[in-house]
């Protein structure tokens, strides 16, 4: 039907106005609940790099496990300036890494989280943050006492394909990554590479890329090659 | 009661099921049915994100129908699609976060699917409310079967799993020889199986046959 300017001036007016209200009551009232998810989903993500939290999805009360499993097994977490010392004060788990990856390499801190299992063993988590063919993929590397030897990690993904790219969260891919070493034996940075079946293997510092999923995996490859190479002042110091 | 599902009503219900499938014979959504088919699970969620969007969204459109001007039509139904869409996402992200980790983006683009659209201008902008609500409750399912059809199939012969269970695995198959099939879990193989689907609702049912 034909109605008047007038009218539909102020039909989408009005319109707009009472959708823009709604949204943003929507987002107001549902705020505190999304972020609790977000801050639950990061402790879970951090445990997981320690193979840890794994009964999550089967708890009674999945933000108490995690929140009881994190204080228990998380016992310190540093704040790291460029030149790898401790800034002193600081909690690591309110920086969030994605967002100080985009700042200048000069102003950034870096979080790291140790974690002492129940054998006493230690190990630090260190987040890596990248992209890969769709979006961003982020993830946590854990490595022990030796600061050579990666004992768990954890990756995840915004938007890559199911089956192909996606196949960076499964444990089968991330299970790869264990006991390989980021430094070779003359302690030269090496990271670990992903490589697909026609590549020569490098013992130790390799893993199988995912067929179909050749950026993603390749850009995980960057991701964990980048980000650690932030980590390498911290890293050296407590080597020795 | 025996009034809101009367023979008619119920047609609206079964129709896009069948003989007038929004994927199998209006080709509507085809994006979508190429992208999420890979794994059943995200699948099926976003099955039911669209049939609820595409149900309430017909009931809302339905219910503004006379008051809505006729030249800014298409912007009002585009605003009511998007904000449901919205809505849902962010009450995913509060109350199923593992859910929404799952459909990512998938959510977003429910806004841009055809048969979202095209129901609200074929069909709630000229019918009753409650008419319009079971159009849509329709079409998100006859969206939705074959979605989760095509992503079963993609999924066992693909990654050798249903709904993430390895049942290839478990049947012992991979011992004796057996492998996964790559070319499943890409893009092009969702487009064979729609045209398989096609073919075989297209023999079995002539009146779906152009003529030439």
């Amino acid at each position: 039907m034909n109605k008047s300017n007038t009218y539909i001036f102020i039909y989408s007016t009005v319109m707009v106005v009472l959708v823009a209200a709604l949204l943003a009551l929507a987002a107001t009232v549902l705020k505190p609940f999304q972020q609790k998810n977000l801050e639950i989903a990061k402790k879970l993500e951090i445990l997981h790099a320690v193979d840890k939290g794994w009964d999550a999805g089967s708890a009674d009360n999945k933000n108490k496990y995690v929140e009881s499993e994190y204080d228990k097994y998380i016992a310190k977490t540093f704040v790291l300036n460029p030149a790898g010392d401790t800034i002193a004060d600081r909690d690591a788990f309110e920086v969030d890494a994605t967002s100080e990856m985009k700042k200048d390499s000069t102003v950034r801190v870096y979080p790291v989280f140790l974690c002492t299992k129940d054998d006493g063993s230690k190990n630090f988590i260190f987040p890596v943050r990248g992209k890969g063919l769709w979006g961003p993929i982020w993830g946590y590397v854990a490595i022990g006492d030796d600061m050579n030897t990666i004992t768990g990690v954890f990756f995840d993904h915004q938007g890559e394909t199911p089956g192909l790219g996606a196949e960076i969260n499964t444990r089968w891919f991330q299970k790869q990554f264990l006991n390989k070493k980021i430094f070779d034996e003359a302690g030269a940075y090496i990271s670990v590479k992903v490589l697909k079946n026609n590549e020569a293997k490098i013992p130790d510092h390799s893993v199988d890329a995912i067929s179909g999923g050749t950026i993603t995996s390749k850009g995980l490859e960057a991701t964990i090659f980048d980000s650690m190479k932030n980590y390498l002042p911290f890293i050296n110091k407590h080597k020795q | 009661m025996s009034q809101l599902f009367s023979a008619k009503n119920l047609k609206l219900l079964t129709n896009p099921l069948n003989m007038e499938n929004p994927i199998t014979v209006q080709v509507l959504g085809i994006c979508s049915a190429l992208a999420v088919t890979v794994k059943m699970k995200p699948a099926f969620v976003m099955a039911l994100s669209v049939t609820i969007v595409a149900a309430f969204s017909n009931l809302i459109i339905s219910t503004l129908r006379k008051g809505i001007p006729a030249r800014i039509r298409i912007i009002v139904q585009l605003v009511v699609v998007a904000t449901l869409v919205i809505i849902v996402d962010q009450l995913l992200r509060a109350f199923v976060y593992d859910v929404s980790k799952q459909l990512s983006v998938f959510v977003g683009l429910i806004i841009t699917n055809c048969i979202l659209m095209g129901r609200l201008e074929a069909f709630a902008m000229a019918n009753k409310p409650w008419e319009s609500f079971i159009d849509g409750i329709g079409n998100g399912m006859g969206y939705g079967w074959i979605l989760i059809g095509v992503s079963f199939v993609r999924e066992l012969l693909g990654s050798g799993t249903v709904w993430g269970y390895p049942i290839m695995e478990k049947l012992g198959v991979y011992t004796i020889g057996y492998v996964n099939n790559g070319v499943m879990i890409m893009p092009p193989m969702a487009l064979i199986l729609v045209g398989v689907i096609i073919w075989i609702q297209r023999s079995r049912s002539k009146k779906l046959i152009e003529s030439k």
